[in-house]
């Protein structure tokens, strides 16, 4: 804030280094932490960030370095340690149980009591409806969890680290999970922390939100701490560069489309959400053979609906698919697949791979029924072993063999091993849903590489992400998905703002 | 550029399911973790819990399970010397290590477990083989019954049918009763999501209260001979299971037991070697990514029920043809052996060998207490029988018990070496 005072600061870390088997996750990081401001934590997926907070959360023991708070050197070790010393964190996933009310969920664990064994629930609302109070959140007290919205939920986790008397609280990629509304509604609340001198760590990988809310930023790279510079003066560009080590190349390399014929064809398509509310309004497009047409917007506008359908996942309310010639209108996922559809989904975990079963069985999800990988019903494993070794080491897959089960590969190779599975099968129409998600820069660029490869041989790639550089730089055509609609299409050479105005519905954005 | 690509250690991780797993991802955890270690660990606690019990009761422990592995015809394997057995369709013998004489107190003891072990197997495989779907089924019992009832009716109808043919009847007819019975679980499931635990439990009574109507005083199945007992007519004699070993008049080993020991590896041939067992283990494991890879859900979820099914109700068919021959209404409503098929199907892991395995354990624990078989003078026989239950209860408690010691222990070696990006946010430091 803007009379940040240069006191003594609330909390240091002091080269911290932390090696897991093979991996130096922190590297003499030096950290610290202000009273009332908000300090962004910057950088790539495994560039640190979580490891380092998770030693300050007593999750993790530091390999050497140490931490003061208020200038005392302490020890933390388990997260109730961390909670004692005043230190809250609010994971990206929330840790709240979705049955009890919001009441029950901030005073567990530390309920007052009656008698020692009652839960002294009159105190209990009273001390929640006081946090709640001096925060001004909006948030029924008396409310299951699992029927207040995702932000609430958030703010109910902010409620529980206060309630335990927390100042300092670190917000784990905290927008994740929000809508840009409920973003800018938490960036609101940030700010009256600080007022409150509450600090804040801020992780995240996204450059406009550090700009928009932090009053200092440290970039992480490859566990070491690159600098540590004030938000004045700060630009997109120059955190990029510290948090890539190169001048980032916003545009994939790749040869001008030369779209040939009509592959898929999508027209007044109409689809339901599971709540049976209509997800997807009337959507029509085109993708032709070599093109990428990418759909931008912001989550939760119809994206997910819009692919199960194409994928045969999601029944389609009305309207009409053509994939090739093929109505795939009425399909279901087997009809979808071999009508040639490929589907890189969105969640590799949830859907992508079976977990339990090895890579070989894995990459024989969609065609294990087929010839030469089953005969008259009757499976091969030693062939489909034999087999996946190859396309493994074609693929780059590292961190096991065609035996290895899916869980044991780390999420930039298992990504691999889905991408491996749907171009071998080699679709006409390559569906990927939001390929890069959670993968660090290799696996990024792996990924880029092939769907471009994919279009240059002649197939129609239909990207759907929610990273708006991801789109911009991949897609021969851009279409914007809002509230279910397509609301605006662009050449590649768009600007960022342009396409953001549209992602939002065709409102200026809030000055950042 | 691209080094090794160290997945970052996030405490945070990606999959809520990591902090509160589902109770199938724990036991489909239990089922890979430890190998063979575990189950073994199980029934060996729950034998010691057992025989502090028998301590208790003023006996000692070691004498009286000795007298349950005599009661169970295990000692049988312990005797060797020179005999013979006749080779079949022949009149030839061969020599032989072991005495098969039935006479002999040991090896008819040993032909009574192995009859009780053949539906255990049965029943055990009807679990697991749901279980590998994903699905917990309890419905084992009423399958079972099922398939008797329709035992004992093609058995005891269809008299002027030939041997051969009549029994594959029976047989065939108990099976794809016990299937049916299990696909309506199955399609219930699939087609309104209602779960398969609750219905196979109101399918068991279903099946219970049926065959209690059925074979009781006035019910239309009802023997001919004696209206004032409540038991089904006698299966013809052509319907007979061939007697194995033994004297066919003291309840000799029937042929059932290779019938259930193949199945064995028919379980592990549908699972490994077929495109079906591919689809049931992709759906057990993840119903998601199998829907997405093209596979039907519902489908498998219907299949694999039957399939079950079909295990349990053959059971209850070699039941009734091998050495029961009738079923009266106390036996429909005594039976548990369905219920034993999920003890057997959890300590064995719901894989091949673990379930034959399983059930030859159990087997022997429920022929070796039995009045029949155990030495009165060692252990009261009354008392004993409520000791088979008793371990029987204990390795149940012990399987879900491990459960947890497994996943503590999961959970700890996650924070040591967080290298997988689970390590679980427990509350105490690693």
């Amino acid at each position: 804030m803007a009379d940040a005072a240069p006191a003594a600061p609330l909390l240091e870390m002091r080269g911290i280094t932390k090696t897991f088997p093979g991996v130096l996750a922190n590297d003499h990081v030096d950290f610290d932490l202000r009273r009332g401001e908000v300090h962004a934590l910057l950088g790539e997926n495994g560039a640190g960030k979580s490891t380092l907070m998770s030693i300050l959360y007593g999750l993790y023991t530091a390999d050497s370095g140490e931490i003061l708070i208020n200038g005392k050197p302490v020890e933390i070790n388990s997260p109730k340690h961390a909670i004692e010393l005043g230190i809250g964190m609010v994971h990206q996933h929330f840790m709240l149980i979705p049955v009890m009310t919001v009441t029950e969920n901030i005073v567990l664990a530390n309920e007052p009591r009656r008698a020692g064994v009652f839960i002294d629930e009159p105190t209990a609302e009273e001390r929640v409806a006081e946090v709640a109070r001096s925060l001004k959140f909006a948030v029924n007290p008396h409310a299951l969890v699992q029927d207040i919205t995702v932000g609430q939920q958030q703010r109910v986790e902010i409620m529980k680290a206060l309630y335990r008397n927390a100042n300092i609280v670190i917000l784990d990629e905290p927008t994740a999970v929000l809508t840009p509304q409920e973003a800018q509604e938490l960036f609101e609340i940030l700010r009256t922390l600080t007022r409150e001198g509450i600090s804040i760590i801020f992780i995240t990988h996204k450059l406009n939100e550090v700009l928009a809310i932090a009053d200092r930023i440290t970039v992480l790279r490859r566990g070491k701490e690159i600098e540590t510079v004030p938000r004045e003066g700060a630009t997109e560009a120059g955190l990029a560069r510290a948090m890539v080590g190169r001048e980032v190349l916003l545009r994939v390399e790749k040869k001008p489309a030369s779209p040939g014929e009509l592959l898929l064809h999508v027209e007044d398509l109409v689809v339901k959400d599971d709540r049976g509310l209509e997800a997807v309004r009337g959507v029509s497009f085109d993708v032709r053979a070599g093109e990428i047409v990418g759909i931008a917007g912001v989550d939760g506008n119809g994206q997910s609906e819009l692919i199960d359908a194409l994928t045969g996942l999601r029944g389609v309310a009305s309207g009409s698919i053509v994939v090739g010639g093929d109505d795939l209108t009425r399909a279901n996922a087997r009809e979808a697949l071999d009508s040639g559809i490929g589907h890189i989904p969105e969640d590799r975990h949830r859907r992508g791979l079976v977990l339990d079963f090895n890579l070989a069985e894995n990459l024989v999800l969609h065609d294990y029924g087929k010839e030469p990988f089953s005969h008259l019903g009757w499976v091969s494993p030693r062939r489909w072993l034999r087999w996946a070794r190859g396309i493994l080491e074609e693929f780059d897959v590292r961190g096991g063999g065609p035996a290895t089960r899916g869980s044991s590969l780390s999420g930039g190779n298992q990504q691999k091993v889905v991408v491996a599975r749907e171009v071998t099968r080699n679709p006409s129409v390559l569906i990927a849903a939001q390929p890069t998600r959670g993968l660090d820069v290799g696996a990024i660029e792996f990924v880029h590489r092939r769907l471009v490869e994919q279009r240059d041989a002649g197939k129609a790639v239909l990207l759907v992400s929610l990273e708006l550089e991801e789109v911009l730089s991949l897609s021969d055509r851009i279409l914007v998905l809002y509230e279910g609609r397509i609301v605006a299409e662009f050449p590649p050479d768009v600007s960022e703002e342009e396409v953001g105005i549209a992602m939002i519905g065709g409102r200026q954005r809030e000055a950042a | 550029m691209r080094g090794p690509e160290p997945e970052p250690a996030v405490p945070g991780g990606k999959d809520p399911e990591e902090y509160a797993p589902s109770v199938a991802r724990r036991l489909a955890f239990y089922q890979r973790a430890g190998g063979i270690v575990t189950p073994l660990l199980t029934a060996l606690f729950a034998f010691l819990m057992g025989g502090l019990v028998v301590v208790s009761t003023g006996h000692n422990p070691l004498t009286t399970y000795k007298a349950i592995f005599e009661g169970a015809g295990l000692n049988w394997f312990f005797h060797f010397g020179n005999y013979h057995i006749d080779v079949p369709f022949t009149n030839h013998h061969v020599w032989f290590w072991w005495d098969t004489n039935t006479n002999h107190t040991a090896a008819y003891n040993l032909t009574q477990t192995l009859l009780t072990t053949a539906p255990l197997i049965l029943t055990g495989l009807a679990v697991a083989f749901a279980f590998r779907c994903g699905l917990f089924n309890i419905g084992g019992q009423g399958q079972y019954l099922v398939g008797a009832i329709v035992g004992v009716y093609v058995g005891s109808r269809f008299v002027s049918m030939a041997h051969f043919p009549h029994v594959v009847f029976a047989i065939v007819a108990a099976a794809i009763a016990g299937a049916l019975w299990g696909a309506i679980a199955g399609f219930l499931k699939a087609a309104v999501g209602a779960h398969e635990v609750i219905t196979t439990i109101m399918l068991n009574w279903i099946a219970y209260w049926a065959g209690s109507y059925l074979f009781g005083r006035g019910g239309p199945l009802q023997n001919h001979v004696d209206k004032s007992i409540p038991i089904s007519d006698d299966i013809s004699h052509g319907a007979h299971l061939s007697a194995i070993w033994g004297n066919p008049a003291l309840q000799a080993l029937h042929s059932g037991i290779f019938i259930a020991v193949a199945s064995l590896f028919v379980f592990y041939l549908i699972l490994n070697r077929t495109t079906l067992g591919y689809e049931v283990r992709a759906v057990g494991f993840n119903p998601e990514a199998a829907r997405y890879g093209g596979i039907s859900v519902s489908r498998n979820f219907i299949l694999a029920m039957a399939i079950s099914g079909l295990f349990a109700g053959l059971a209850g068919g070699l039941d009734i043809l091998g050495w029961q021959f009738r079923l009266g209404v106390l036996d429909v409503q005594v039976s548990n052996i369905g219920f034993i098929g999920i003890a057997v199907a959890l300590l064995g892991r719901n894989t091949a060998v673990g379930v034959g395995l399983g059930a030859l354990l159990f087997g022997s624990l429920f022929t070796g207490t039995s009045t029949r078989s155990l030495d009165p003078n060692i252990f009261p026989p009354q008392l004993a029988g409520n000791l088979a239950l008793m371990i029987q209860a204990l390795i149940l408690l012990f399987v879900g018990a491990d459960l947890l010691i497994l996943y503590v222990w999961q959970a700890r070696k996650k924070l040591r070496v967080p290298r997988t990006p689970k390590a679980a946010p427990a509350e105490e430091g690693a």
